[in-house]
């Protein structure tokens, strides 16, 4: 096969956005947290704990939908843990952020080994089945390609509206769009800024671990050790590629998965020339690729990374 | 809720939050211990008999601070400037492959000559390693927290592709990994019979070097200006970029020598598991000393008995041995919220 | 819930203007007293009052037992110098602060401690010195921000902006709703600030040194809209240290001083000289200058172009310092004596044209290159460029020359010498502090500049740049910069003083030069111009600078 055909198959469309849903997920999560001013380094160990929280709730009995709840509420309590102290207390959010990625990791190994101590081998669940959209579905490659995918596929796309529509067509979006910018001009209307800022952190945390969750209660059936493997730095890639909105956001976790789904493909038919390995580094090289080319013109929150004091200005 | 800077922390309260910091890991850990069914105090006991229980256990302890204090001490140059160098990881393996590189026989000198030479061009391929992202965050305005981190796992590829490929050991029955070095390349054992090597006292003269650097000479005090600083440091003529690029040498060139250290002192040859993830504990090392390269030496042995006494702990106990890495994560986060105390009143109104 | 917000209703909601304000025009020669707020206009309850307020900053007392009413419908100006607790006490007010102690009463209800979202409620509005605004989001947003319930599922836009078009038609503050406010003049940005205010049924209006940062011809048209907001039932408080100012638009004066209230004045029976003497709190006697004599030329600026920093950049801009000689610039904030000052520092580098020290062009332009040609500098924002916070005083001092050989060798730091000079400077400077190694954020604003003075000055520099040296300083530090100055003068020095203080740019000068946009005017030497035609020239040549509204 040739190396652009592939381009125009619908399975290849399948796979990339079933490879684009975890990171649209915890892409939306990283940027609402950065739009507050919040740079969440948790990221990596938070998809970790989600990714877990969700496949061990539904291996202990529990529903597929209960498992995306309990990951995103784990993630909501990591993101608290990452407010607490970045917010109030204006700590180093890399400092924090990786100290909450060391500990969010390390709790879930703690938790697989303590409740299976002596597998090998991850147990299986059952997972969510695509389910094709009436009408739809049957649209040629387009209906394969977006509209016969998993529910939490759908619940990806879902979170991209939800959250430009909230972002920049909400009171609270609005406020958490001036206290990433301008902190003093939330206060001085009279809102917390810490309030905003740390609901902000709680909910982009809880998304990023449904986005770990799709990993193992979509894509895959179990969860296995370092199975984020970077994800989550990727998405803080993506996140700065989109310029911080929504769209754009979306448009390039679209872009990447496409071009790692693309990378797999050519791997296949590559016959083994070329190490596989460079394959597989192309993701990454492709994110700092992307972070040079935008950093330039990219205009950050201006508040990003700044804590804030009551009545400081 | 406001922070208000203490005048004058007393000499008593910085000596204590370590301490605290400890005790609150300890307090919070233990809960864990008790969701395991066992009990905290026992745990503990196994934890610190398994570290420093015997001379053997202090041993295997002190080897195991040997690369913590190396990539300790990168991290705490690094974050002295600010530049937050989280690739600590992918410049101890490039280290270990210039090791193996040089050592497996390539370059046939005798052994004062072999290990300086490599010790150089590891140095020197770890601080390259991580000019790449301090050129980018100077030039391009790109974070170097993700692109040292995704970095991390670009040189991992590149050190299994190298491990199935051309570094590949032809007896090693096709397992991914490279050719022993030669006896000229490898460090003495510091104790013979003992595991402790060399490397060690390597990593003790670097901190006492790196001490030095930082506390007495005119690059440590640009390196501390610009972390606190940028602006004021270019008002005064600090070259702030140039500052930039030498404190990514150092600190690139100090974790690369985590790599040969364990290569060359403790395992021999290269494999993908050098490094259980000694780059990103060296940052918990780092932090715990509060960014001291004295203090790193205390810290690193202290993280590495964690890691030991905890191996031992759990094969005694029915506790999983990753206690110890939630013990060096929850040690982290309570040691910057302790020095933040030492330093900061909180007012409540 | 009080009887005159009856009407108002949600205060909270705010999509529903009140039908007052609809009607009202601002063609206002008839009837301007309808006010657009149903404020039951006989009540003879105070629109604030503050009683025994204190505030203490670890040993400093910002404020100290202050008590003071304002009545509905007046104009008062709170007085004095920098430091003097003027904004600690608004912050109070405002809730960002809480005292420690005392009591605050709006409209005759008291006010929580510590919650701005009450003092918005009870019908304050702030506009700050700073301005609040996030520069990301439209007018619209802004001024919609905290105005809707935040729980509401959707943004009420086309009421908000019906409302706002509104206010800025009654009140006659033009201002697009639509536009980005990082598109906006500072001019527009103040509006803004106050709609904002208003947007909220604010009935008592806080402004800070709202004329900070404006041109005359702007100031003027605040004055107006301040006029007709109080005409309309508000009251407002005035915050300045400008005595002029003061007296042109306020019914009352309080004079602050070191956190006490020290005087009040009806503003019709007093004068510039007595409250000059309230704020400063003794006669103020203008420095002694000696005769000036003057030397070579030090310091020349040949057609100098940059790119805006912290307000505008530098257009075509040529200047000479002479030996022994203070010239000072004069402007209105942002019209590119940031720029200038960043130039000689060292911090920027000219696009165009050139620098010369002492009659030849120095090509490579640095910080480095300043201080090697006897550049000293004394920098705007002392925490912020001039001094690292977290080192100590001796790190700090020792700044400018730690690469030479008094301070180190061979790559090494010599700390004994180091530490012996921060002695001395603390010594020769009088500057109070615990010990050379205390950190540098730990002084206070005085110290930390006596210590950027002396760091400056102990090299004997042949050419000094001040830039606004005296900036929050106390009365008795702001003494002792000035003979310092007039001391380097004397001895031969060619200094740059760059200042928002009119009255020290006059006192000090040997020669003024008013800047704006970017450009210098012709220099007039000490006593030429008189204050209000340096005011027109700060005002530029076409005076208005876009502002519609004037």
């Amino acid at each position: 096969m040739d190396a652009l055909e592939i381009l125009f198959t619908a399975s290849f469309w399948v796979a990339a956005i079933r490879i684009a849903s975890p990171l649209i997920f915890a892409t939306m999560g990283e940027l609402i947290c950065e739009r507050a001013g919040v740079l969440n380094l948790g990221i990596e160990g938070i998809m970790t704990a989600g990714a877990f929280a969700g496949w061990f709730t539904v291996y202990s009995g529990g529903d597929l939908w209960a498992g995306v709840l309990v990951a995103a509420i784990v993630g909501a309590m990591f993101g608290l843990l990452h407010a607490t102290l970045t917010v109030p207390l204006g700590l180093s959010q890399h400092v924090v952020g990786i100290g909450i990625t060391l500990l969010a990791t390390s709790l879930t190994y703690f938790t697989y080994r303590l409740a299976l101590p002596e597998v090998t081998s991850p147990p299986k669940i059952e997972p969510f089945q695509p389910l094709p959209i009436p009408g739809l579905s049957s649209l040629p490659v387009i209906g394969e390609a977006l509209f016969s995918q998993t529910p939490l596929t759908y619940l990806a796309f879902v979170s991209v509206a939800a959250v430009a529509w909230i972002l920049y067509r909400t009171p609270i979006g609005l406020a958490v769009r001036a206290v990433g910018e301008n902190p003093s001009a939330v206060e001085a209307q009279g809102i917390s800024v810490t309030g905003i800022r740390t609901g902000a952190v709680a909910i982009g945390s809880a998304l990023m671990a449904v986005g770990g969750a799709f990993l193992t209660t979509s894509a895959f059936n179990s969860f296995f050790f370092q199975m984020i493997n970077g994800r989550g730095w990727i998405c803080i890639a993506l996140v700065v590629f989109g310029s911080w909105r929504p769209g754009k956001a979306l448009i390039g976790a679209i872009l990447f998965a496409a071009f790692d789904a693309f990378q797999v493909r050519l791997q296949q038919i590559s016959g083994g020339i070329v190490p596989y390995q460079v394959f597989l580094m192309m993701p990454y090289a492709l994110s700092i690729l992307a972070l040079i080319l935008v950093a330039r013109r990219a205009t950050y929150p201006k508040a990003l990374m700044i804590p804030y004091q009551k009545g400081e200005r | 809720m406001r922070l208000e800077p203490k005048l004058a922390p007393s000499l008593a309260v910085t000596l204590l939050f370590p301490l605290a910091a400890i005790a609150t890991t300890l307090v919070l850990t233990s809960m864990l211990v008790l969701v395991a069914g066992a009990s905290p105090l026992s745990v503990f006991y196994l934890v610190a008999k398994g570290a420093a229980g015997s001379q053997f256990a202090l041993m295997e302890t002190l080897t195991r601070a040997t690369p913590l204090i190396f990539t300790g001490l990168a991290i705490a140059v690094a974050f002295r400037a600010k530049l937050w160098n989280i690739g600590a990881e992918a410049q101890l393996y490039i280290g270990g492959v210039v090791t193996v590189v040089l050592g497996t026989g390539t370059l046939p000198l005798p052994s004062v000559v072999l290990i300086p030479v490599i010790m150089v061009a590891v140095m020197a391929a770890g601080a390259l390693l991580l000019l790449g992202p301090a050129v980018l965050k100077t030039r391009f305005g790109v974070d170097e927290v993700v692109t040292t981190l995704l970095l991390n796992f670009i040189v991992l590829l590149f050190v299994s592709m190298l491990l199935e490929g051309v570094l590949k050991d032809p007896m090693g029955l096709g397992w991914p990994q490279s050719q022993k070095v030669i006896a000229e390349a490898q460090l003495p054992r510091l104790i013979q019979g003992k595991r402790l090597h060399y490397g060690f006292a390597i990593a003790l003269v670097s901190a006492v070097l790196v001490w030095v650097v930082m506390k007495r000479t005119v690059l440590g005090y640009e390196m501390r200006a610009v972390g606190h600083n940028p602006e004021g440091a270019r008002f005064v003529g600090i070259l702030v970029n140039r500052t930039l690029m030498k404190t990514a040498l150092l600190s690139g060139g100090l974790a690369a020598l985590a790599g040969f250290s364990e290569v060359s002192g403790l395992k021999g040859n290269l494999t993908l598991d050098l490094s259980p993830g000694y780059g990103y504990t060296g940052i918990v090392v780092a932090m715990l000393a509060i960014l001291n390269p004295l203090g790193v030496i205390a810290s690193a042995i202290f993280v590495a008995g964690i890691f030991v006494g905890a191996d031992a702990m759990s094969r005694a106990a029915k506790v999983p041995s990753y206690i110890a890495d939630v013990m060096v994560a929850t040690s982290l986060l309570s040691m910057v919220v302790a020095i933040l105390l030492a330093r900061f009143r909180i007012r409540w109104r | 819930m009080l009887p005159f917000m009856g009407e108002v209703g949600n205060l909270a909601g705010g999509d529903n203007p009140s039908p007052e304000a609809t009607t009202l025009s601002l063609d206002g020669k008839e009837s301007l007293p309808t006010s657009p707020l149903p404020v039951t206009a006989v009540s003879s309850k105070p629109a604030l009052r503050l009683s025994g307020i204190s505030k203490r900053f670890g040993p400093l007392r910002a404020n100290e037992a202050i008590s003071f009413e304002l009545k509905r419908g007046e104009i008062i100006a709170l007085l004095g110098e920098n430091g003097a607790g003027k904004t600690t006490l608004m912050n109070i007010l405002f809730g960002h602060y809480v005292a420690d102690e005392g009591t605050v009463e709006a409209f005759g209800k008291p006010l929580p401690p510590g919650d701005p979202r009450a003092a918005l409620d009870a019908g304050i509005g702030m506009v700050h010195q700073h301005f609040t605004l996030a520069d990301n989001m439209t007018v619209q947003e802004n001024i919609a921000l905290g105005t809707q319930s935040l729980w509401r599922m959707r943004l009420d836009r086309a009421a908000a902006r019906r409302r706002i078009e509104q206010l800025s038609a009654d009140f006659g503050l033009a201002v697009e709703p639509a536009a980005t406010v990082s598109t906006l003049s500072v001019g527009e940005r103040q509006r803004v600030e106050i709609l904002k205010a208003l947007y909220r049924e604010a009935r008592l209006l806080i402004l800070d040194e709202p004329t900070a940062v404006l041109t005359p011809a702007e100031t003027d048209a605040l004055f107006r809209t301040l006029k007709l907001l109080v005409a309309k039932g508000l009251s407002i408080i005035f915050i300045s240290h400008k005595l002029h100012e003061v007296m042109s638009v306020s019914d009352r004066v309080l004079v602050l001083r070191s956190g006490r209230l020290v005087g009040e004045r009806e503003t019709g029976s007093t004068d510039r000289k007595e409250l000059a003497a309230l704020m400063v709190g003794q006669e103020v006697k203008p420095a002694e200058v000696n005769p000036v004599k003057r030397g070579a030329p030090l310091l020349a600026l040949e057609r100098v172009s940059t790119t805006p920093y912290n307000g505008a950049g530098l257009d075509q801009v040529s200047l000479t310092l002479t030996a022994g000689e203070i010239t000072g610039l004069a402007g209105v904030a942002g019209n590119g004596q940031a720029g200038l000052a960043a130039l000689i520092a060292g911090i920027r580098r000219p696009t165009t044209g050139s620098i010369s020290i002492a009659g030849r062009e120095v090509a490579d332009w640095s910080p480095r290159a300043a201080l090697a040609h006897g550049v000293a500098r004394i920098p705007e924002d002392r925490h912020a460029i001039g001094s690292i916070g977290d080192m100590s005083v001796t790190e700090n001092v020792i700044g400018e020359r730690y690469r030479s050989p008094r301070f180190s060798r061979m790559g090494f730091l010599n700390w004994r010498a180091a530490r012996g000079f921060a002695e001395k400077l603390i010594t020769d400077y009088e500057v109070k502090c615990p010990s050379p190694e205390a950190r540098m954020r730990l002084l206070s604003g005085g110290n930390m500049q006596k210590l950027i003075l002396g760091r400056a000055l102990d090299p004997d520099p042949t050419v000094i740049l001040a830039s606004q040296p005296t900036r929050g300083l106390d009365v008795g530090a702001v003494a002792y910069v000035h003979r310092m100055l007039l001391e380097a003068r004397d001895r031969g020095a060619a200094i740059l003083l760059i200042s928002e203080d009119l009255e020290e740019v006059l006192a000090l000068s040997d020669r003024v030069i008013v800047m704006s946009k970017g450009r210098l005017s012709t220099p007039s030497s000490r006593g030429e111009r008189s204050i209000r035609q340096l005011g027109e020239l700060m005002a530029g040549h076409d005076g208005e600078r876009g502002d519609h509204a004037a």
